[in-house]
Parts: structure tokens; sequence; C-alpha cells
């Protein structure tokens, strides 16, 4: 039984820290610009694919992952710059639209680059399954949980540290303050597009090996990990993490304990049951209006 | 005025000519894109490749062949309206297409009011089962995919399974069919479990199976990345008992996406994919291996069971216009139905007014995977 849960509690882990990456993509740009970026799955199906084409081209993993992920923040700053800059004077609604634009024109384009397959990416270091009392694990999951976890670390540094992190931070919290003080604004967007665009891709690639990757790989993952951003509240980077956790585990539990038939469902309804309770997510900042 | 009827005559006998010029037209939607691609891509490939070649061979019935062809993207809503454009605006004689069982579905009633023959290149049994006047299929149905499996069991002396399956259309009609027919060959299914079509793992699924008692072998009802994650789960939880794959799944993408993972897994396919490796004897080796012969020179690509559904279809309806010395439709639906022992990469098609797939068990083969390709199981 325990060993049961175990095994659940891994599946859950895994999938689990793929949503939070890709959720905390979603909050550093909705953090940005209050956009809600619907390209973010095309930044993940961006990285998976540029690692596996230039893996088969015999380019060593570690250059080809750095080069897929700088591929996926190029692309997210283009976005910025091409698409959502050009109509910063517009509304929320209208930039969430280019985005669903964006994300459309991405994936047409990915399966004329590459093509319309399902690519397996080899795993980080072989596939020989890892007993842990009574459940097994394939190492692969332990790359995706332990470089989640560097890459929240170096996000917290780098949020608390560096004067670009402070920058996306101030703007966050006060747009036009931020403004006053001399952040350039513009300069904070294109960051955080480009951030979050490596983010996606750093899911993208960890997760290729054990899920495979293909052009639409990102509709469903983007799909995911925005429902983990709302659920942790979108724009808290914690939640973001915690949503995504969270999300995997009542995935993997529901199809375990419930029905695998229904493990999408009990999953959304656990959502909005937390979101009718707690309407800005389990640890987004409680928004009052003033009057 | 002489001049006039002069021209009158020119015009209807030019009319006439240009009548007699007219390419027979063949009809076809298939999910060149989207999730079913890999069943369409295929389709679409080797129905272009062959039109060129009958061409070149001087057409049929001393006519051109054209192919229409739309991309459903296997929508279908989409599927219809493009068989709508089909029947009403391009006129084609037969339509050959839909490459899974949704498209076709929708497009059934279509076909049967305007009375076109079509081919379908999907798997489920409802397409020919009630029969329709105008419907045909080319593909095993999923059925008979579920009898050869619990054939292969019962030698191996297999009486409890587990059934995992998707939540597509394929999945739960093959998922259906195969708890219908199971109590026949005294198997009995003592899991059941399902997982959804954008899933990425199934770990939590499998491992109650392996805790179900007495489960002696597996079987994925599938295509697509499914059930490549189900063999790499699969693997890594270590279940002792063997797993059977649909013939969804019966291209090399299968055994590549699933890496070592697929060693040993089973599953009945038709015999083009082994093509040369099919004994000197075999009825269907030639057709086999001239078609991946001619598919992969081609595009470079490696042959699947789905192109070979469209080369299928396409050439059946070809050989009815040829004894039907017509492409009068009524006449050409007939001669479909009157398709004997035409020998296809599917297998040796015989159709009657009661079965308009023509298929039976003794061509649909038991493949495993070995050393990473496909061995016949004798």
């Amino acid at each position: 039984m325990s060993a049961q849960f175990l095994q659940f509690l891994l599946a859950g882990l895994t999938i689990g820290a793929i949503y939070a990456l890709v959720a905390l993509g979603f909050s550093i740009i909705y953090n940005a610009s209050h956009v809600i970026n619907f390209a973010q799955g095309e930044f993940v199906m961006i990285g998976g694919m540029a690692t596996v084409s230039l893996t088969a081209i015999g380019w060593p993993l570690p250059f080809a992952i750095a080069a897929a992920v700088l591929v996926a923040a190029l692309v997210g700053l283009a976005l910025e710059k091409f698409a959502v800059e050009p109509a910063r004077g517009a509304s929320v609604v209208t930039l969430i639209i280019i985005t669903i634009g964006a994300s459309i024109l991405l994936r047409g384009v990915a399966s004329i680059v590459w093509d319309k397959n399902i690519h397996a990416l080899k795993a980080f270091s072989g596939e020989a399954p890892i007993q842990i009392g009574g459940a097994t694990i394939v190492p692969q999951s332990l790359w995706v949980m332990g470089i989640a976890l560097v890459v929240v670390l170096l996000l917290t540094w780098f949020f608390s540290r560096t004067l670009i992190g402070k920058a996306l931070l101030a703007t966050s919290h006060n747009r036009l303050a931020a403004q006053l003080v001399g952040i350039n604004v513009r300069h904070v967007l294109l960051a955080s597009f480009g951030l979050s665009a490596a983010l996606g891709a750093v899911a993208g690639i960890l997760i290729a090996p054990i899920t495979f990757t293909s052009w639409d790989v990102g509709v469903m993952l983007g799909l995911k990990g925005f429902a983990a951003a709302i659920l942790g509240g979108l724009g808290s980077g914690p939640g973001a993490i915690v949503g995504g956790l969270v999300l995997g585990l009542i995935e993997a539990m529901g199809a375990g304990y419930v029905s695998s038939a229904y493990k999408d469902v009990i999953a959304f309804v656990l959502i909005l049951v937390v979101l009718v309770f707690l309407p800005s997510g389990l640890l987004g900042s409680r928004s009052t209006d003033r009057v | 005025m002489r001049f006039r009827s002069w021209l009158a005559a020119m015009l209807v006998f030019g009319l006439g000519a240009a009548q007699a010029q007219e390419p027979i037209k063949i009809g076809a939607f298939l999910a060149v894109t989207g999730p079913a691609a890999f069943l369409g891509d295929p389709e679409q490939k080797t129905l272009e490749l062959y039109v060129e070649k009958l061409n070149k061979a001087g057409g049929v019935l001393g006519r051109k062949l054209q192919l229409v062809s739309y991309d459903s993207a296997g929508d279908a809503e989409r599927a219809r309206t493009f068989a709508k454009r089909l029947i009403e605006q391009d006129k084609v004689d037969v339509i050959v297409g839909g490459s899974t069982t949704g498209e076709t579905m929708a497009v059934v009633p279509l076909v049967e009011q305007a009375g076109v023959p079509f081919i379908s290149l999907a798997g489920a049994v409802v397409i020919v089962e009630p029969v329709k006047k105008w419907v045909f299929k080319t593909p095993h149905t999923d059925r008979m995919a579920c009898e050869r499996i619990f054939l292969d069991m019962r030698g191996r002396n297999i009486q409890r399974i587990a059934l995992i399956s998707g939540s597509g259309g394929f999945d739960r009609s093959m998922r259906g069919e195969c708890l219908k027919v199971a109590p026949t060959y005294r198997i009995q299914v003592v899991a059941d479990e399902t997982y959804g079509g954008g899933d990425t793992d199934m770990t939590a699924q499998l491992t109650k199976i392996k805790n179900a008692a007495g489960v002696q072998a597996v079987l994925n009802a599938g295509f697509g990345q499914g059930p490549a994650i189900v063999t790499k789960n699969f693997k890594q939880l270590a279940i002792p008992v063997p797993l059977y794959q649909s013939h969804g799944v019966a291209s090399k993408e299968y055994i590549r996406l699933s890496g070592d993972a697929a060693e040993g897994v089973r599953l009945p396919a038709a015999a083009v994919v082994l093509a040369d490796k099919l004994p000197a004897d075999d009825k269907q080796r030639p057709v086999a291996t001239a078609y991946k012969k001619e598919y992969e020179a081609r595009f470079k690509q490696d042959i699947s069971t789905f192109g070979g559904h469209a080369y299928d279809g396409l050439m059946i309806a070809v050989e009815a216009m040829k004894r039907a010395k017509s492409t009068d439709k009524a006449k050409v639906r007939d001669a479909i139905e009157a398709t004997k022992g035409f020998i296809g990469t599917g297998g040796v098609v015989n159709m009657t007014p009661n079965d308009h797939m023509g298929l039976d068990l003794t061509h649909f083969r038991m493949l495993e995977v070995r050393k990473g390709d496909w061995t016949l199981v004798q």
C-alpha cells in the first residue's frame, strides 16, 4: 500500500515540477505586464524540439540544451519586440489575444521547420529504473526534480539580488512608481518574455525524454501550467511552484485511487473549489478594490 | 447561318473530345495535420505516389486520374465540410479517405445520400457494421485486432488480462470490442484502466494494474504517443507479464519512441510492415515489398500500415472501375462490392454484399518486437 502511494507520489512530483516551471513562466510575464501569455506552451515545445533536432545532427547534449534554451529565449524576445511592444498602448485583452495568435503561428512554423512526428529525446543518464522503497522511478525524474529545484533557487537569487530582478519585482508591484524611480519598464517587459521563454524551454527539454515531444506538445502542457499558475495564485512565484506540484499530485493520486478516466475532472473540479474559497489562488496576493 | 452551324458543330465536337479527356476524379479527405497526422500523412503521400504512377502507365479506362485531396486535420466537422465539397463542387467519382473513424462516420450520411462510392481508411467496426450501401473500408477492424490478440493469448495460456486504453474514439471503440469478444475466447478482463489524450504519465494506472490479482498479460488499445508512454512506464515498473499493443501502433515510430522498452511487445498488424521479411511463398510478399520499395525510395521514410490502407483503397477503386468499364457511380459501387481475391497490403480482400471489408484473421499477422525490429510470431 505504501509502495503504491510512493509510486503515485513520485509520478505526481515529476509532472508537477514541470507544471511548476511552466506556471512560473506565466507568472513572470503576468507580473511584468498583466498579460497572460498563451504562447508559453510553445516555448516548452521549442525547447524540446530544438534539443531533439540538434542532438540528431550530432551536437553533444549539453550544447544542444544550451542552444535550445537560447533559441527559445530569442523567440520570446522577438515575440515581445515584434508582436507585443508595437501594441503596447492596447488593452490587456488585446495583448492576450496577440499571444494566442503567436502560439498558433509558432505551432505552424514548428510543424514546417521540423515535422509533425513525435520525437523522443535520449534520457540524460540512461533508462535503468531506480528502486525507492518498493516504487520505481526513471533517472530522468530525478533530473526533472533536481533541475526544477535549481531553477527555483536561481530565480530566488535573481529576484532578490540582481538589479534587473528587483526591477522586475518593482514593476509588478507598481508600474507607475517603478517608472518614476527610473526603471525602464519596456526593458523589464522584454526581459520577462526572454526569461519566461527560457524557463518554458527548460521544462520542455527536461520532460522530452519521459513524455516525448512534438510540434503540438505545448497545447496541453501550456494549459496545465496555466491551471497551476491560477491554482497557486497568478503572479506569485511560490504560488506557481505550489500550484504545479499540487496539480501534479492531484492528477497522480486521482488516477491511482479514484479513477483514471476522471483524473482531469478531479483536478479541475478541485481547482474550481479552491478558487471559490480563495479567489486569488492558494498563495496569491489578496487584492482589494479601493473605493 | 452556315458559319454558325459549323461553329455549333465544332463546339459540340470540341466538348465531346474534352469529355473523353476529362480525368477521373479521386476525392480524398485525410488527417494530414493534427493529432492523427501520423495516419493522414502517409496516406496522402501514398495516394499522390500511386495516382502519379497509374497516370504514367496510361491512366485508367484511357483517362488520367486526378487526386482532389483536402486536409481534415482529423476533425470530423471539417471532414464533413470537405466531403460535401468533394461531392457537390468537385464532383468526384469515388472517395478514398477518412483517416479516423470519427471523420468517416461524420461523412457516411453524405455519401449515402449522394450515392458516391466511399472507401474508408479507418479502423472501427461500426463503419461496415451494419453494412452501408456506399461505404467500404480497407483496414482490419478493432474487433479483429482483439480477436487476433486473444487468439495469441490463448496460445500462451493466458486467461486473465488487464486492459489499458486512451480516451480517443479509436481507443474507446477497441476497448468496447475487446470487452465484447473476450468471453468468446474465455479471457477474463480483471482490470480496466484509461488515460487521457494528452497524458504524459501512466505509472499510476499501471501501478493499479500491477497490484491487481492474477493479471497474466496487459493489453493497451490506442495509438500515437500514449502507447509509447505506456510501454516505457510498463518497463519502468518492471511488470512481469507480456504487453500487447494494438494495430494502431504498427509503425517504426512506435519502436523508435519506446526504445528498449518495446522489446518483446506483441501486436497484430498487416503484412506490409514485414515486407521482405515475409516468407518467400507468402501471397502478399510481392505487393508488400513493391509498396515498401516505391514508398521508401520516394519519401525516404519508413512505411506504415496506414499508407498501405490508402494503397489498398485506391487499387480496389481502380480495379472496380476497370471491371465496370465505366466510372458510373452505381456500377463502380457494385464492382467494389464484387471484389474477389484482391491481394493488398492488408490481406486478401473478398467482399460480399454483407461484408464491405472482405478481410479475415488469416492475413492479420502477430508481430513481436525483437532487437528494435518487427518479427513474425509463428
